[in-house]
């Protein structure tokens, strides 16, 4: 994971601040950095997202292909994920160097969306036991400023609000084969329903309290942080502990607290910013990658 | 607990100053500097069909026949008596490996640093073998540049009481063509805090020193919480930074502090909002222009 290099003097500093409420940049310990939240942005793609936060950034990319649905659950379609750590985030990442954040990220994202709650499967489903829709969730990471997981799950629950699915309609010949026909309109489409899609708070325990979307200054201060992903009611539907130190049970106990807290604040202005946009529809200039 | 998240907007300059569209000294590759064949090929630049091109986006330099370009965004190219700020990476036999922002690390001799109880002592082995517990790796120093070897590397000097090891304060890494040149760098802002500008485009921001602590040479760092008011100059500041060099403003002290002054109306952790970092940099090229003419 990329790493900035902190001297003692500095440590002290960035502590002292964080127990008197007053980060490096100003924040207070709950406070997130600017948000810039941009769909749509790849045009070979389903849905499309593209977040930054401070200097972190990251695209996701989601492709619905049509697969076969899982035996044991023959009446859902499902979701894969895939994290790709950029060299050009940092040069620890060159050849195989981001593959081990890169398969960390995405066995969290398999474990925050193995729930019912998340996001309605069935949906997916074409014809039970034979055709399902699969969500190919591509995360391509362009720059790392630290808190990875915050920024990844909003962008990914905003790449699947504009996620669309062409319609399918099922066909039955006369020898009682099935055939799948794709609508011919490319406006006749399906979304999903992401009101439930839980985002992830990491709360990065320094000194004696615990702060959101830390900085790659700060994370160099923390001994362990807590990841947990909060659904817009509050559910939460997993929690992680990342780092080498320990945490013990009460600080846990708060964390998770604050989590549900900050966690249930992230939706609403997300849900909102992705209908403002919704709304604005073509008129609406697009940014991109060089804006 | 906030979350400010917004759509993309499309950045557009907003310079007071002369637009860049009408230098004729700016150029961007590809650019043909002259088509003359009597000009000698500099840095930044190839000959392409007899006609000299410009490799880089920068400023043309003319020295008699000779044309360069001098590249906008680029690494630290160190010149003797430079100040810089840099982090320790290595600590090797006699010398102290230091990222400066340049192309290849500088090198800190220990025969070019005061060390501790006296300015001229001789070098012992001892102080060799003791040299991690000067500096060590992550810490960060101000230094001079004191020579410039022939591969482009930096050798550095701290034998002077404003240089040396840094204690408790705030990093800004920014591109070290944003530094104006001055006569000094360092400066004890009246808004409460010092600023060391290094030229390699690492800012230093610090509470301003006690009089005891300025004598001590660099080697006492003082780890004692540092005042809250200190501390929130100190994030204005850097965010201030941040803003001007969005913004591609030269720092200085001047454009600095005016820039403090004009963000006090914003609480610190709103400066880095797009609209706001607009508005505060407007009004510090307002003064800037004002104080000039």
């Amino acid at each position: 994971m990329a790493t900035a290099q902190v001297s003692e003097a500095e440590k002290v500093y960035i502590l002292h601040g964080i127990r008197d409420d007053l980060r490096v940049d100003g924040r207070g310990c709950e406070d997130y950095r600017h948000m810039e939240v941009e769909t749509d942005v790849v045009s070979n793609t389903d849905g499309s997202a593209k977040v930054t936060l401070g200097h972190t950034a990251v695209l996701v990319g989601v492709k619905a292909e049509i697969g076969k649905p899982r035996p044991m659950i023959p009446d859902e379609g499902y979701l894969e994920f895939f994290v790709d750590c950029s060299a050009n985030a940092t040069p620890e990442f060159e050849g195989r160097g981001g593959e081990e954040l890169g398969t960390e990220l995405s066995n969290t994202l398999y474990k925050v969306f193995n729930n019912q709650h998340s996001l309605d499967l069935r949906s997916l489903c074409i014809s039970p036991g034979e055709h399902c829709w699969v969500l190919y969730v591509d995360v391509l990471l362009l720059q790392c400023d630290g808190n990875l997981y915050d920024a990844i799950s909003v962008a990914i629950k905003a790449a699947l609000f504009n996620t669309k699915i062409p319609k399918v309609h099922i066909s039955s010949d006369d020898e009682g084969g099935k055939e799948i026909e794709l609508s011919d309109d490319p406006y006749d489409c399906m979304r999903l329903d992401v009101e439930n899609v839980p985002c992830m708070v990491t709360l990065c325990k320094i000194g004696h309290r615990h702060v959101v979307d830390v900085t790659l200054q700060e994370k160099a201060c923390s001994v362990a942080s807590l990841v947990i992903s909060v659904t817009h009611k509050g559910v939460i539907t997993c929690t992680r502990k990342v780092g080498r130190g320990s945490l013990d049970p009460e600080s846990i106990c708060e964390m998770t607290e604050a989590g549900k807290r900050v966690g249930k604040a992230l939706h609403s202005p997300l849900m909102k910013l992705l209908q403002q946009e919704e709304s604005l529809g073509k008129k609406r200039q697009k940014v991109g990658f060089l804006g | 607990m906030a979350v400010d998240m917004r759509l993309p907007t499309i950045k557009t300059s907003m310079s007071l100053s002369v637009p860049a569209a009408g230098r004729k000294d700016l150029v961007v590759p590809g650019d043909v500097i002259t088509s003359d064949t009597g000009f000698m090929r500099g840095h930044g630049t190839y000959v392409d069909e007899d006609k000299l091109t410009a490799s880089v986006a920068g400023e043309v330099q003319r020295v008699d026949k000779l044309i360069c370009v001098r590249p906008l965004k680029t690494r630290f190219n160190g010149e003797v008596g430079d100040v810089v700020v840099g982090r320790i990476t290595e600590v090797q036999q006699k010398r102290w490996k230091v990222e400066t922002n340049s192309r290849l690390d500088s090198v800190l001799l220990l025969s070019s640093v005061n060390l501790p109880g006296g300015e001229l002592r001789r070098r012992s082995a001892e102080d060799e073998l003791t040299m991690r517990e000067y500096l060590h790796e992550g810490d960060l120093i101000s230094a001079e540049v004191q020579s410039v070897f022939s591969d482009g590397a930096l050798s550095l000097h701290t034998r002077s009481l404003k240089y040396g090891k840094l204690g408790q304060g705030v990093l800004v890494q920014l591109s070290p063509s944003l530094i104006k040149r001055q006569k000094t760098h360092f400066h004890n802002l009246p808004c409460g805090a010092s600023i060391i500008l290094g030229n390699n485009g690492f800012v230093w921001l610090y509470p301003t020193p006690g009089q005891q602590e300025q004598e001590a040479g660099g080697f006492y760092t003082s780890l004692e919480p540092v005042s809250l008011s200190d501390r929130e100059v100190i994030s204005r500041l850097r965010n201030c930074l941040l803003a001007l060099a969005a913004h591609k403003v030269l720092l200085y002290d001047t454009s600095v502090l005016y820039c403090y002054e004009s963000s006090l109306q914003h609480q610190v952790k709103d400066i880095l909002k797009p609209e706001v970092m607009e508005e505060i940099v407007m009004l510090t090229q307002q003064k800037l222009l004002e104080q000039e003419g």
